[in-house]
């Protein structure tokens, strides 16, 4: 068995006064989408967002509890927060290209990095936008911008550009809520496919979503995490009622 | 607040138990028209049969429209899958009634070969396990349900029981061997039910625990 390689240990939360997570303990796996579901409000996105600590750019929000990627404490003070968010890359719900070309999307943060050899830029955009089945679409138009692509194609760029720097996780958070279902099929397939290489966390309210494309699910209701376990169980199975309630469409 | 999902699920449970009180009545009439040598009632069960076999078509359909436009999960999922596993189970219940009419029909031509004690012992203990099971199923008595497996043996026993006796008439008179033979098929097709019956007790245990049973008598 696989040393998880995210481990949350009694994670709180709080937005000032208001808590929004309470005692969380979740192992993610490597290599195995994971999904968090729940009704709005329940502290999925506010969890992932601790992940890479995105949270640190709202003010007034605190955090406590053990949040160990691959057995380091992100909340540690000697963490280099750029370089945690390189190692957990994010995609949001909207979809965000820089107004750039194509091959600047992806190619921005490896020159961030310090990348300047052309042949090795030119590698690696390739290779992430073929990891991000964008490849075929945008071969012949690297270099116009971003923003003419179809919104489908411009949530797969900003994966492209996620995978660039080589994460080992990626986040997710809505990633097709804002696109139509066939958009939301390829970027489906594209979650199964990019498993192989990475760890993939994902929030979404569409539970055909987490069913479709994750290994595993967490159930969060009020900020508690109520049922942890494999998709399949979850969807059949459920342990919890309220687990068993909010998947078939009774409360929520 | 009850949805509309599950007013749909309500409509195939409530063909399900359509389908089961037809499939009870069928056997008994079945049985009737054997001990009372009574053909009309025989012919009936052969007349009826067809009903059986639509009822079980629609809660299919039914069942395959709630799967694809409902996407069912959790308890839900395992409901629909277990409506339709004993909508067949139920169908093949009906063949065995529509089994025991034609053999009845059979020995009504010549004179009883004995009174009836077993068939008629076997065929209330069936209907029992039969009843028992659904109304497990309807109101989630999951431990009535597990109660009716072990009655099976009995069945069985009854069965093997008949088999001897009907051997021995076979041995002394082979003019018995027609009628024997009917008995014969008969008894197995109550046991057949039993047997039926054993595997909706399974499909309840299913539905209610997501727990899936079945051989494990068998591999233990």
């Amino acid at each position: 068995m696989d040393k998880p390689i995210i481990q949350i240990t009694d994670a709180n939360f709080w937005y000032g006064a208001k808590q929004a997570l309470f005692d969380v303990n979740v192992s993610i796996m490597p290599h195995q989408t994971t999904a968090f579901i729940g009704p709005s409000g329940c502290g999925k996105s506010t969890l992932l967002r601790c992940l890479n600590r995105m949270n640190d750019l709202i003010l007034g929000t605190r955090v406590t509890g053990r949040i160990a990627f691959n057995d380091h404490d992100v909340n540690a003070p000697d963490v280099d927060v750029i370089e945690l968010r390189k190692q957990i890359g994010m995609v949001f719900q909207k979809s965000n290209p820089f107004p750039k070309s194509v091959f600047d999307n992806v190619a921005y943060g490896l020159r961030i990095q310090g990348m300047t050899d052309k042949t090795e830029l030119e590698t690696r955009v390739v290779k992430s936008l073929k990891k991000a089945a964008l490849w075929e679409e945008v071969k012949d138009r690297l270099h116009e911008s971003a923003l003419m692509m179809s919104g489908g194609q411009q949530q797969r760029l900003c994966i492209a550009r996620a995978i660039a720097v080589e994460p080992e996780i990626i986040l997710m958070d809505e990633p097709c809520s804002a696109l139509d279902p066939t958009a939301t099929a390829k970027i489906e397939e594209l979650i199964q496919d990019l498993e192989k290489d990475y760890t993939i966390i994902i929030v979404t309210h569409n539970m055909q979503q987490a069913a479709r494309c994750s290994d595993y699910t967490a159930f969060f209701y009020l900020g508690r995490l109520i049922e942890f376990d494999a998709t399949n169980k979850i969807f059949t199975n459920p342990t919890n009622k309220q687990t068993e309630d909010y998947v078939t469409g009774r409360f929520g | 607040m009850e949805l509309h999902f599950d007013q749909e699920l309500t409509q195939a449970k409530d063909q399900l138990l359509r389908m089961a009180s037809l499939a009870e009545q069928a056997v008994t009439t079945a049985i009737q028209g054997l001990v009372q040598r009574d053909d009309v009632a025989a012919k009936r069960v052969l007349d009826g049969d067809n009903q059986l076999d639509l009822l079980q078509k629609e809660i299919d359909e039914q069942c395959v429209a709630l799967i694809a436009l409902r996407q069912p999960k959790a308890r839900d999922l395992r409901f629909i899958i277990v409506t339709m596993k004993i909508a067949a189970e139920l169908e093949r219940i009906g063949d065995q009634a529509v089994n025991i009419a034609n053999r009845a029909r059979l020995l009504n031509r010549e004179p009883q070969l004995k009174p009836f004690v077993d068939i008629p012992r076997m065929f209330e203990l069936t209907r029992d396990m039969v009843r028992t099971v659904l109304d497990a199923f309807v109101y989630g008595k999951l431990d009535v349900a597990k109660q009716v497996i072990p009655h099976d043996g009995e069945v069985d026993n009854l069965e093997v029981q008949l088999h001897r006796e009907l051997t021995s008439f076979m041995l002394e008179d082979p003019q018995t061997i027609t009628r024997s033979m009917n008995l014969i098929g008969v008894s197995h097709s109550l046991e057949r039910i039993g047997d039926h019956a054993v595997n909706i007790a399974e499909e309840v245990v299913y539905l209610y625990e997501g727990r899936d049973i079945r051989h494990e008598t068998k591999n233990a």
